[in-house]
């Protein structure tokens, strides 16, 4: 009987032992992150490491805002990833539900294979054709090119939902008198809203963390976030506060997104099991 | 879930009729629906495609003149040390970066399978670094690899490891930034493999008990075999993205010391944005985009496969 419960709690101490080695580095990263970016300098390049900021200071903070354009590359990664998430929804919704139906097999290959393809293969051609169009350094060649990102894992996230509705209900739609479009508008639609939310977060992360497009399409004044603190504050500031602080900045929306939608982005990393390109 | 996009795909897909008998025609009319989105993927996705191949044909000159080479540039290519030598180089981290998370990701997928106490705050804080913007990431990372007063030579200290070059040595850079990979993306294989635990049958388990199996055997000669078809689909997805690695490799060690580290990607990235050779550059996006779609093909084959297994 002892052997049995000592056996019983070298299990479940072997268990959480796992848990921990599988939590930790997830959240230590996470955690020096945040502890760079509330210490002053002296701290930060102290040898042994301070890990508790004593006293936490935000000047790290208003160092990004004052000495930089952030408010700027906020908004043109708002504008950027808004932009594509929004023209993504508009005609990948309705794609999702059109090859759904008909059931298109091709047309989701060359979504999938859209889907796989590394972004920066895109980027080659992308560029020499903004070039000749005089677009490289403009919002609108970002956008259009973030719509690479977006609209495969709309369409293909769609698809998905559009399959798991039973099409006898818009069926009845029509034999009532409704056009293809009313029936898809207000019948398919209302029914796949949880999947538009899973397109629509999944489509805004991976938007949103792009770097690549806008390294080489992004101007001065039109790059976005991640490719900003790249550029801007590495080479311009050395001080690892600042640049923690604006990291933190960077990827914060993204975080705050996950803990507070993780259940519809686990339904549809699983539905999709894709990543971004 | 896991397997609805796939039965668009499938032979499964063809559905017949109506319950009530009524065949359907409207199916003619749905590709309307797809004609934005087909318009939009003409010009941003398959354009570019198209435009790669005509693109690897020529040697393009800065000044916009662009001269027909024929299959030249793929030659070049092949005898170029440089890019056999990324080739071999890209070819070692997908081994590293494919092996190592699907092995732990499998691991993470049993434990989070399992009732625990703060499990979906902690599986949300496994699943953060997938989410996290990697360039933002990977700064962190390498302020935490600076040989001198990086934290983690700090830790190792603690443990009387000494020091390591991190990425800063030709000889440690590639498992460094092989580990920053698996942080990153072992939460994608835990998340796929817990989807396919989750529609594992229970029966051979009760089974198994009333037979005496323990917690080993269970997993070796049930769990193992009925996971297997989603394993492959991680260990292709991994392929996949371990080939497209860029962003963590450009910020953190940028292809170096030298060129210890350029990947394919970095290799196609430098030549075509470095040194202009569009042309060049063009022919690895065509060998690059043939492995994708070999890969692509494999993993659609695969998920169908499980589907008409399950």
């Amino acid at each position: 009987m002892t052997t049995l419960t000592l056996k019983r709690a070298a299990a479940k101490t072997g268990f959480a032992l796992s848990v921990f080695v599988l939590v930790s580095p997830a959240i230590l990263v996470f955690l020096w992150m945040l502890s760079l970016s509330f210490k002053n300098e002296v701290d930060n390049t102290a040898w042994p490491p301070v890990f508790i900021p004593n006293p936490p200071t935000l000047d790290n903070y208003v160092q990004v805002f004052a000495k930089n354009n952030f408010l700027l590359y906020l908004w043109n990664s708002i504008l950027v990833t808004g932009g594509a998430v929004i023209v993504g929804l508009l005609v990948g919704v309705p794609a999702g539900y059109g090859i759904a139906r008909s059931k298109s097999a091709k047309f989701a290959i060359l979504i999938l294979i859209a889907r796989m393809t590394p972004a920066l293969s895109y980027l080659v051609p992308l560029f020499i054709a903004f070039q000749w169009l005089g677009l490289v350094g403009t919002h609108a060649a970002l956008l259009i090119t973030h719509l690479v990102i977006t609209i495969p894992i709309i369409v293909w996230i769609m698809i998905g939902y559009f399959e798991n509705i039973p099409a006898e209900l818009e069926d009845a739609a029509l034999v009532d008198g409704c056009t293809p479009w009313q029936s898809f508008r207000y019948v398919a639609v209302p029914l796949a809203r949880p999947g538009i939310v899973v397109g629509s977060i999944l489509a805004f992360i991976f938007s949103w963390n792009n770097f690549i497009f806008s390294v080489v399409l992004g101007g001065k004044s039109t790059r976005t976030l991640p490719s900003a603190i790249y550029n801007v504050l590495t080479f311009e500031q050395i001080s690892w506060g600042p640049l923690a602080a604006a990291a933190l900045l960077v990827t914060l929306p993204v975080l705050l997104l996950t803990v507070i939608a993780q259940r519809e982005i686990v339904a549809g990393l699983s539905a999709g099991g894709l990543k971004d390109g | 879930m896991t397997q609805t996009t796939a039965s668009a795909l499938g032979p499964t897909a063809a559905r017949g009729s109506a319950p009530s008998g009524k065949p359907y025609d409207f199916s003619r009319k749905y590709w309307v629906f797809a004609v934005p989105a087909t318009v939009i993927i003409l010009a941003v996705i398959v354009f570019p495609w198209l435009f790669t191949v005509f693109m690897s044909a020529g040697d393009w000159k800065i000044g916009g003149g662009v001269e027909f080479v024929g299959l030249d540039n793929f030659r070049t290519l092949f005898a170029d040390e440089r890019f056999r030598d990324s080739m071999r180089i890209t070819f070692i981290f997908t081994v590293l970066a494919v092996v190592i998370p699907v092995a732990l990701g499998t691991a993470a997928a049993l434990v989070f399978h399992s009732e625990f106490p703060f499990r979906g705050v902690l599986r949300t804080i496994f699943v953060m670094p997938m989410m996290a913007t990697p360039v933002a990431v990977s700064l962190v990372w390498k302020m935490m690899f600076h040989p001198q007063l990086g934290v983690l030579n700090y830790i190792l200290s603690l443990f009387g490891i000494p020091p390591s070059a991190w990425v800063f040595s030709p000889e440690t850079v590639i498992p460094t930034l092989v580990m920053v990979e698996v942080w990153h993306w072992t939460p994608l294989v835990m998340l796929i493999l817990l989807g396919g635990l989750a529609g594992l049958p229970k029966e051979p388990y009760e089974s198994a008990v009333i037979d005496g199996a323990n917690g080993w055997h269970m997993f070796r000669f049930i769990t193992l075999p009925l996971l297997w078809p989603y394993i492959m689909i991680a260990l292709i997805i991994r392929t996949i993205d371990a080939l497209k690695v860029f962003d963590i490799i450009f910020v953190i060690s940028e292809g170096g010391p030298g060129t210890a580290s350029e990947t394919l990607n970095i290799f196609l990235y430098l030549q075509a944005f470095q040194f202009y050779k569009i042309g060049y550059a063009s022919a690895v996006v065509v060998i690059f985009f043939g492995i994708i779609v070999a890969l692509s093909l494999l993993l659609l084959y695969t998920r169908q496969k499980s589907k008409w297994n399950a």
